[in-house]
């Protein structure tokens, strides 16, 4: 296999507070191919912040260490705030999880997409509104001209999702970093727009990190999985062979799941196990 | 439907409206049905279905409604008196957002109880914290100092204050992570038995309506599509369109069924 899209090797990302320092992230290592990696955890394993520090938005206090950060044959950690600029929406592009602080209460829907690529591409404006319009209709939104010309607050929340996705889209971006991007969605919209991601992967390969707590989703929809506890991945596996899983974190995880296909008379809950903290984590790189 | 004797809630062509004019809304479309006593029933849909606005009707916090809700035979008018409350309470979906920000863990469960006047208040809220399965250390904390999974304990332990009979449930796991869902939907399992309590729960989550309840109603645009029980939904025998489609995505991504997916208005 060539090298992987992004390689990232001892990443820590940690904040220091009054009292202690937070060790948000603690020595990951893993690569994203043209392939679709679920890294999956609760809140606070530090998914999020991972996927923060490879777009670089880790803002001091905060301090993001690592031995390796490699995306494309560039290095990550050596690039000037005006470099990563360039990189960052335009070849990796991130999907934040809450379309109500992420999209700009003042601008329409549409002048902030065509914006995301003109910012990044030499297009006209009436190019940009034109490929904005068939961005949004992409991500399946019935009345794009309408929805073009409307303000973030006049849209249902599974739309401004819809939104931000067609707005990382536009620029067509190597690399997508998605965080919780369908969790707003009802379920039928939900695949409906992981569909337009999937054919995005296998059509063009792009590389997807697709952060989530759904187990179930990332099993069914992804090519491989990590699994992060406390800040550390506690184990990688094929999304295929999730529900073989071996630590007793990602085995706790999957029997908490209530089911439909079968009635089970009491869940499980986790015991967590002080260890899990302490013992190493696991590299999760594919090269 | 006959109103029987064992029939804890009976809703009639239910009709919920807000707004007025062209901006009016109908969240909800000639909604009848009736839970048993020490029956888990569960309304699933997706958002924008009405689900919520049946149990807030029913609460008495959606006013504009039309149509018959009754609870244990008698029915409700359109102001809900101090007896309904002691009868029916509700857990929302938002634990962050429920409880008041600046009342402690025992103001909030003690005011219902001053409200209505019960006696030993002082007992019940140690009693109701143990039976949440917090400790009494847990009594002069505030909201911000509790997890998730805490301050959706409370939300619960609050509404057992006036020892209801019937639960409203909200989603009231669906702003937490999955073991902590888990550690909820146990606590409202064993609650329900040692109280014989009646549910009636709200969720989008196809597989805790199936987890927690006995019968089920699916909504879309208002209306009720199908009425069935968790059987026959696990047998995978639903009849109505809808319903077979939820079931399908509720169940994880398959590329090929996403083309298949229908619009049902």
């Amino acid at each position: 296999m060539s090298a992987p899209l992004l390689e990232v090797e001892g990443l820590s990302v940690r904040f220091p507070t009054r009292n202690r320092v937070v060790e948000a992230v603690r020595n990951i290592s893993f690569s994203v191919g043209r392939e679709k990696v679920g890294i999956v955890g609760e809140s606070g394993s530090g998914k999020t912040m991972t996927g923060r520090a490879v777009l670089g938005l880790i803002r001091p206090p905060g301090i993001v260490e690592a031995r390796k950060m490699q995306f494309d044959g560039t290095d990550l950690l050596a690039l000037s705030e005006r470099e990563y600029r360039s990189i960052r929406g335009n070849r990796i592009a991130m999907v934040m999880q809450d379309p109500k602080f992420s999209l700009n209460p003042v601008m329409t829907v549409g002048r902030q997409i065509a914006e995301a690529y003109q910012v990044h591409t030499a297009a006209s404006r009436s190019e940009a509104r034109l490929r904005t319009l068939e961005m949004l209709e992409a991500v399946r939104i019935r009345d794009p001209e309408r929805v073009f010309g409307a303000y973030p607050h006049e849209v249902s929340g599974g739309m401004g999702q819809r939104i931000m996705i067609a707005m990382m889209l536009i620029p067509d971006p190597d690399l997508l970093i998605a965080d919780e991007p369908t969790s707003a969605l009802d379920v039928t919209v939900q695949m409906q727009v992981l569909a337009i991601v999937d054919d995005l992967v296998s059509q063009r390969g792009m590389g997807l990190m697709f952060v989530s707590h759904d187990l179930n989703l990332v099993a069914s929809f992804c090519d491989r999985v990590i699994i992060m506890y406390a800040g550390q991945i506690v184990e990688t596996c094929k999304a295929s062979e999730l529900h073989k899983a071996q630590h007793p974190y990602t085995r706790g995880l999957l029997a908490s799941l209530p089911r439909v296909d079968q009635p089970i008379p009491r869940l499980s809950t986790l015991t967590r196990d002080e260890a899990w903290k302490t013992e190493p984590g696991v590299d999760a790189r594919i090269l | 439907m006959p109103a029987s004797s064992d029939t804890a809630l009976l809703i009639e062509h239910l009709d919920v409206r807000f707004g007025k004019h062209e901006d009016e809304v109908h969240a909800v479309r000639d909604v009848s049905l009736s839970v048993r006593r020490g029956e888990s029933f569960g309304l699933v849909g997706e958002s924008g279905s009405g689900k919520s606005t049946v149990l807030r009707a029913i609460a008495g916090l959606a006013r504009d409604w039309t149509g018959r809700i009754s609870v244990d035979g008698d029915d409700l008018g359109p102001k809900r008196t101090k007896a309904f409350y002691e009868t029916v309470q509700m857990v929302f979906q938002d634990p962050y957002g429920s409880l008041h920000p600046r009342h402690t863990v025992d103001r909030t469960l003690s005011e219902p109880g001053r409200i209505h006047e019960v006696e030993n208040i002082d007992e019940r809220v140690n009693e109701l914290l143990r039976d949440v399965g917090l400790g009494p250390e847990f009594r002069f904390r505030y909201p911000h100092q509790l997890s998730g999974g805490q301050r959706q304990r409370v939300a619960i332990a609050r509404a057992l204050m006036l020892e209801p009979k019937i639960l409203l449930l909200d989603e009231p796991t669906s702003a937490l992570d999955v073991s902590v869902q888990a550690e909820i939907l146990n606590l409202l399992q064993r609650l329900k038995a040692e109280h014989k309590l009646t549910y009636v729960l709200v969720s989008h989550d196809l597989s805790v309506i199936a987890h927690m309840c006995d019968r089920m109603a699916v909504m879309n645009a208002g209306r009720v599509v199908e009425e069935m029980t968790v059987d026959q939904l696990r047998r995978a025998e639903p009849s109505h369109n809808y319903t077979r489609q939820l079931l399908k995505a509720s169940l994880g991504y398959d590329r090929a069924a996403v083309d298949a997916l229908e619009t049902f208005d």
